[in-house]
């Protein structure tokens, strides 16, 4: 008979756990660990939104919505994207979960560019077989944005190859000293572009699970299909809170974002500077909630590095490699902790640092 | 209200340990700036001091707090601020507030015993001729003190997540 491990999949049985998995299992040991490891806001999600998902549990809303989500929150997440990012889909976007298939190919970005996909490492990775470049800006883990320029150049390489587009613009609202413009947008890229993204983290929602997609409609009904027999819809309630986060958010110009913006703002001004400081050569992240310091000068990589500074400082921060080769000599750290928490952990750090660069 | 000072003032609000240095960094402003802006903020009697919020159940603290609702009669001119003026005098009076509504100062006061705050109502208070009348309310439990949970200090989130 065959064992319980035969009757896997092996496509499944060959994905590798988590990175950093080994991490979080080290942290969880070390009681006085200060992590910057977290991808989530510290934020609770605002008590409104909290309300608004227990009124709907209250008013008995517990049955399945229609595949595609809320026919209300649709319009609303039409709306916002038209007057946030001047993306135009109409209410027929899908929330939901992806599957995906297909060799991945991983495309280098350096710190030399700002992180940012430039058009010659991209033509460098496509081949025939190329079918769709998945574009996950502003980036986790290097807090790199594209800017319009750097848009124009990928674009056309994109049309050049005629590439289909998926673009993670979950931290499209955490950005800093510039808005947020999405490569769906421009010219002629609407119908070769899915766009996803969702309520985690500008609105502190990581727990609710809610994301969406907006795509042509073929891709969307195509997707539909996926969906209708995975998971049918969305949580109704987490529906009925984004609903009101949309709402509430747009009478007020998302004032809880914007506080939760600004807030993020000061501490990655903050990190940054302490790094550049204590030596090591920072980027400025311009996204997300992440800096992503190069670590390369203390002789380690960013696996040893992580490694000892945990053990011997106390201090979680994510290796670079967890994200990809180009990321070996980098760590992430997320700033979406309090003040003084990064000052309790810069300053472990900066003994860390001190002592790999002097010895 | 320069834009600089009311951050500081966030800031601190949030956590009186910052650094001038570190809420310049945060701030993207040169620390000197900085320390020069929280200086004259406590000059100016701005920041009246900087302290600390205790759970004093956590550490078997003895002491009794009681609200106290006083009726006094204003004093012509004067108005309500020489008698508050005058209890404020007491240092069991932690925090002293003109009150719109059916009474006019509240007092929360802080004792040792039970019968220390009744010696301040008995023997302090009503001595003042403009007092008409007070009601004493001991705080039996405290839930959030100055914004802070006093149940809720355990992290939510995971410690390390992609």
């Amino acid at each position: 008979m065959k064992g319980a491990g035969d009757r896997i999949n092996p496509t499944v049985k060959e994905i590798k756990p988590s990175g950093i998995r080994k991490f979080f299992d080290i942290a969880a040991e070390i009681p006085d660990a200060i992590s910057l490891g977290v991808g989530e806001p510290d934020f609770v999600t605002p008590w409104n939104v909290r309300n608004a998902a227990v009124r709907s549990i209250q008013k008995g809303y517990t049955s399945y919505t229609s595949n595609r989500g809320l026919k209300q929150l649709r319009a609303e997440i039409s709306e916002y994207l038209a007057s946030r990012f001047d993306l135009h889909y109409c209410a027929d976007t899908v929330p939901g979960i992806m599957l995906a298939g297909g060799a991945a190919v991983p495309v280098p970005t350096y710190a030399e560019d700002g992180f940012v996909l430039t058009a010659a490492n991209l033509e460098k990775a496509i081949t025939e077989k190329t079918k769709v470049l998945i574009l996950p800006y502003p980036n986790n883990p290097t807090g790199a944005v594209m800017d319009k320029s750097a848009l124009d150049e990928i674009t056309a390489v994109i049309k050049k190859y005629d590439l289909s587009v998926i673009s993670d613009e979950i931290y499209a609202e955490l950005t800093y000293g510039g808005k947020h413009i999405s490569v769906c947008a421009a010219d002629g890229m609407k119908e070769r572009c899915v766009f996803i993204s969702g309520f985690s983290k500008a609105f502190a929602m990581t727990g609710w699970r809610l994301g969406y997609v907006a795509a042509p409609k073929e891709i969307s009904a195509a997707m539909l299909k996926i969906h209708q027999y995975t998971i049918m819809c969305a949580p109704t309630f987490a529906q009925y809170a984004a609903l009101y986060a949309l709402k509430e958010g747009k009478t007020e110009d998302y004032a809880d974002v914007s506080y939760m913006r600004g807030q993020y703002d000061m501490r990655r001004k903050y990190l940054v500077s302490r790094f550049n400081s204590m030596g090591l050569d920072c980027f400025t992240p311009r996204g997300a909630f992440y800096a992503f310091p190069c670590v390369k000068k203390t002789g380690l990589d960013g696996d040893a590095f992580a490694e000892r500074l945990l053990k011997q400082k106390h201090v979680a921060v994510v290796p670079g490699s967890a994200f990809g080769e180009s990321g070996r000599d980098f760590v992430r750290c997320s700033y979406a902790c309090s003040l003084h928490t990064l000052s309790d952990a810069c300053a472990r750090i900066e003994e860390f640092v001190g002592g790999l660069l002097r010895g | 209200m320069k834009k600089l000072h009311s951050d500081i003032l966030q800031m601190l609000a949030g956590d009186g340990r910052l650094s001038a240095k570190d809420m310049a960094a945060a701030l993207g402003e040169d620390a000197a700036v900085v320390r020069g802006a929280v200086e004259e903020l406590e000059k100016s009697g701005v920041i009246l001091k900087y302290g600390v919020v205790v759970d004093g159940e956590k550490i078997g603290k003895d002491c009794v707090q009681a609200l106290i609702e006083v009726r006094v009669t204003p004093k012509s001119e004067k108005g309500f601020d020489e008698i508050a003026a005058d209890i404020g005098e007491f240092e069991e009076v932690k925090d002293l507030y003109l009150m719109s509504g059916a009474y006019d100062l509240c007092i929360i006061i802080e004792g040792k015993t039970l019968r220390e705050v009744a010696l301040f109502v008995s023997e302090k208070l009503s001595r003042f001729e403009s007092v008409l009348s007070t009601a004493t309310h001991f705080i039996l439990k405290k839930y959030k003190i100055d914004g802070a949970s006093v149940r809720d200090s355990g992290n939510k989130r995971l410690a390390v997540q992609a």
